[in-house]
């Protein structure tokens, strides 16, 4: 029902007592305000958590070795383990359900020369499946592909950066390029979310750089990415399976930690997952927090204001006001100042985390934002408070006789 | 138009409660004008209250405009007063932040008037108790007797059958008090019902009919020389 008249007492009064309204405004304002904020820097937080994965396949294993720190069945301290070709097949086959893909990994420090520019980059000899591992994105050309291994091809891919070192503004494209004094055809430029680091690898067939650096079947680590289907423990287990199984073969002693190395990535997304749920908890505790803080601001405010207002109610009773129209008009004003001012604080919060949001990033602040049910279910949440904390003490005055009101001084 | 019947009233003061009147008796005819005296105490504010809906009675009957006040909810006495009575205060009551027009016009809101039509009926009655150039000042810029004037006006401006005016008096100095005083007679000259709480022996002797109060009882009820000397007229 719209009532011109109603909403003109209701203006008039906002207007004549404009230090009450902005006062219980305010109170509106500020709670929004912070909760906003608060939801805004949560979800930067959990952002930058997400950002900070998004490196790599989440679901990524490298796996490497190192000298023995432990004498085993024959074996002396300081003995250097080496991977070789054969460890692939043993492993693609002994893990078949668990690995997604898998791929050798050779690296080498190298020089690179194009006509006058050069650089020192690594040189990294993989299989094709290695681009999924990296989560690199090709952005000219194409990545490595199985014909080039067969073909032990001199084509590199080379990162973004590498391109932009040597090559500058020009495409690097099919172009020639001299690393450590043989000559490699640049067939492909990628990106990858990992940052300026790993945008300044060079990758080549694995067959092409075992040939060409020491023509051994030697490898240095292998990459995987385990079967997304596996759970996190059983991903965490497999990880562990597939050490000691290389551990065996090797005749490493179980307890040694340094001769086969592992990174699993399914720990830290563990803890990440956990460390997510926690901050989501924190954010939740502090916003309803934030917000029961504001429903209580506005209940107070609410008591002051219709106590301050006893006597002016009371007039308006001695004239005719129904106990109704006197419940109507407080409420119809506490919502409308609460709608107003719960939605000044959503714009004031949504336009600080957009104006200081850049900044922030060196804080893990990523990209903070809050999601509009969110804040709209929160605003709802103090309209629907507004209306119960100036429901009751308007039905308090509405119920006091006007005599009482009226000799209140 | 009023009429009361062996009506008590107590107050509750902590766990004692306070008889405040104690059988009162009292008629009241269309177009009279009474004054009730009574030193503080006297429980003359108490039976305006009672009178003006404000406030209810424990035991008796009370008959306004011939019917019985009984079992009244806050909606029908706000009904009620909004069309038989209008109200004069000691201290004005006026709403602040509102015009002396909106303060006289505000009993029509609730009585559903339309603005346009409120806003005239309001200037006719601020004219009428010679305010019209006041309409638009807020009462902090009013003197003490042009408030009593507005909140006259506003008592008026519903056409009620009775206008209630508790000491109308009170806050005004002698040369405003005649004024209002002026006006009530003026207003009762047209044919109003006019009741009025005073302890101004010199108020009351200007109106009609005086009804003295002590102890919660009424102590003499006689009319002033006004009436008679209307009367002969």
């Amino acid at each position: 029902m719209f009532d011109i008249d109603r909403w003109r007492e209701i203006f008039q009064s906002i207007n004549k007592n404009r230090l009450r309204s902005v006062l219980s405004g305010f109170t509106v304002t500020f709670a929004i305000l912070l909760f906003t904020l608060l939801f805004g820097i949560g979800k930067g937080l959990q952002n930058t958590f997400k950002e900070e994965f998004a490196g790599d396949a989440t679901n990524s294993i490298y796996i490497w070795s190192n000298f023995t720190t432990i004498a085993y069945k024959g074996n002396q301290v300081g003995k250097r383990i080496q991977f070789k070709n054969d460890d692939f097949t043993f492993l693609k086959e002994k893990f078949s359900t668990e690995i997604q893909t898998i791929s050798p990994r050779i690296q080498r420090g190298v020089e690179v020369v194009y006509k006058s520019e050069k650089g020192a980059y690594s040189l990294r000899g993989v299989y094709p499946e290695y681009q999924i591992l990296e989560s690199a994105e090709i952005i000219d050309g194409r990545f490595l592909n199985t014909k080039d291994i067969y073909e032990k091809s001199k084509v590199v891919a080379i990162g973004k950066l590498v391109e932009k070192d040597l090559f500058g503004q020009l495409s690097a494209l099919g172009k020639q390029i001299k690393i450590g004094g043989i000559m490699y055809q640049v067939i492909g430029v990628f990106t990858d979310p990992g940052g300026d680091n790993d945008e300044r690898f060079i990758y080549t067939p694995f067959t092409t750089m075992q040939r060409l650096y020491g023509n051994t079947d030697n490898l240095d680590e292998f990459g995987i990415t385990y079967n997304p289907n596996l759970s996190i423990d059983a991903a965490i287990a497999f990880g562990v399976k597939m050490q000691r199984a290389l551990k065996d073969k090797y005749n490493v002693s179980p307890e040694d930690q340094r001769a086969i190395g592992l990174n699993n990535y399914a720990s830290g997304n563990r803890e990440v997952t956990n460390m997510m749920v926690g901050l989501g908890i924190l954010i939740f505790i502090i916003g309803f927090g934030t917000l029961i803080a504001g429903v209580v601001g506005i209940s107070n405010i609410m008591v002051y204001v219709v106590n301050e207002r006893t006597k002016e109610l009371g007039i308006r009773k001695a004239v005719g006001a129904t106990p109704k129209d006197i419940v109507a008009m407080i409420l119809q004003e506490a919502v409308f100042i609460t709608t107003i001012s719960g939605y000044f604080g959503l714009l004031l919060g949504v336009g600080i985390l957009k104006y200081a949001g850049p900044s922030l990033e060196k804080y893990f602040i990523l990209n903070p934002s809050v999601s509009t049910p969110v804040v709209v279910g929160a605003t709802i949440t103090l309209i629907i408070a507004g209306i119960i904390a100036g429901y009751l003490p308007a039905k308090r005055a509405a119920r006091i006789k006007p005599v009482i009101a009226l000799s209140a001084d | 138009m009023i009429k009361i019947e062996k009506l008590h009233k107590s107050y509750p003061i902590g766990k004692e409660s306070i008889h405040v009147l104690k059988g009162i008796d009292l008629h009241i005819k269309e177009g009279e004008f009474v004054s009730i005296m009574g030193s503080s105490g006297s429980g003359k504010s108490t039976l305006l209250n009672i009178v003006g809906l404000l406030d209810i009675h424990d035991e008796g009957n009370y008959y306004l405009n011939g019917e019985l006040i009984k079992d009244m909810n806050e909606k029908k006495a706000a009904i009620l007063r909004n069309k038989f009575l209008g109200f004069v205060f000691q201290s004005f009551n006026l709403i602040s932040y509102k015009t002396a027009l909106e303060n006289v016009a505000l009993p029509l809101y609730y009585k559903g008037v339309n603005r346009k039509d409120r806003l005239g009926i309001a200037m006719d009655y601020l004219e009428k108790v010679g305010l019209k150039e006041w309409a638009n000042h807020l009462p902090n810029e009013l003197s003490g007797g042009q408030k009593q004037r507005v909140a006259i006006a506003r008592a008026l401006v519903t056409k009620p059958k009775v206008v209630l005016a508790d000491e109308p008096t009170g806050a005004l100095d002698s040369t405003t008090t005649d004024s209002v005083m002026d006006l009530l007679k003026e207003i009762n000259d047209e044919g109003m019902t006019v009741f009025v709480i005073t302890h101004e022996e010199e108020v009351a002797a200007q109106t009609k009919r005086i009804v003295r109060l002590k102890d919660g009882i009424i102590v003499s009820d006689e009319l002033t020389k006004n009436t008679k000397q209307a009367s002969h007229v």
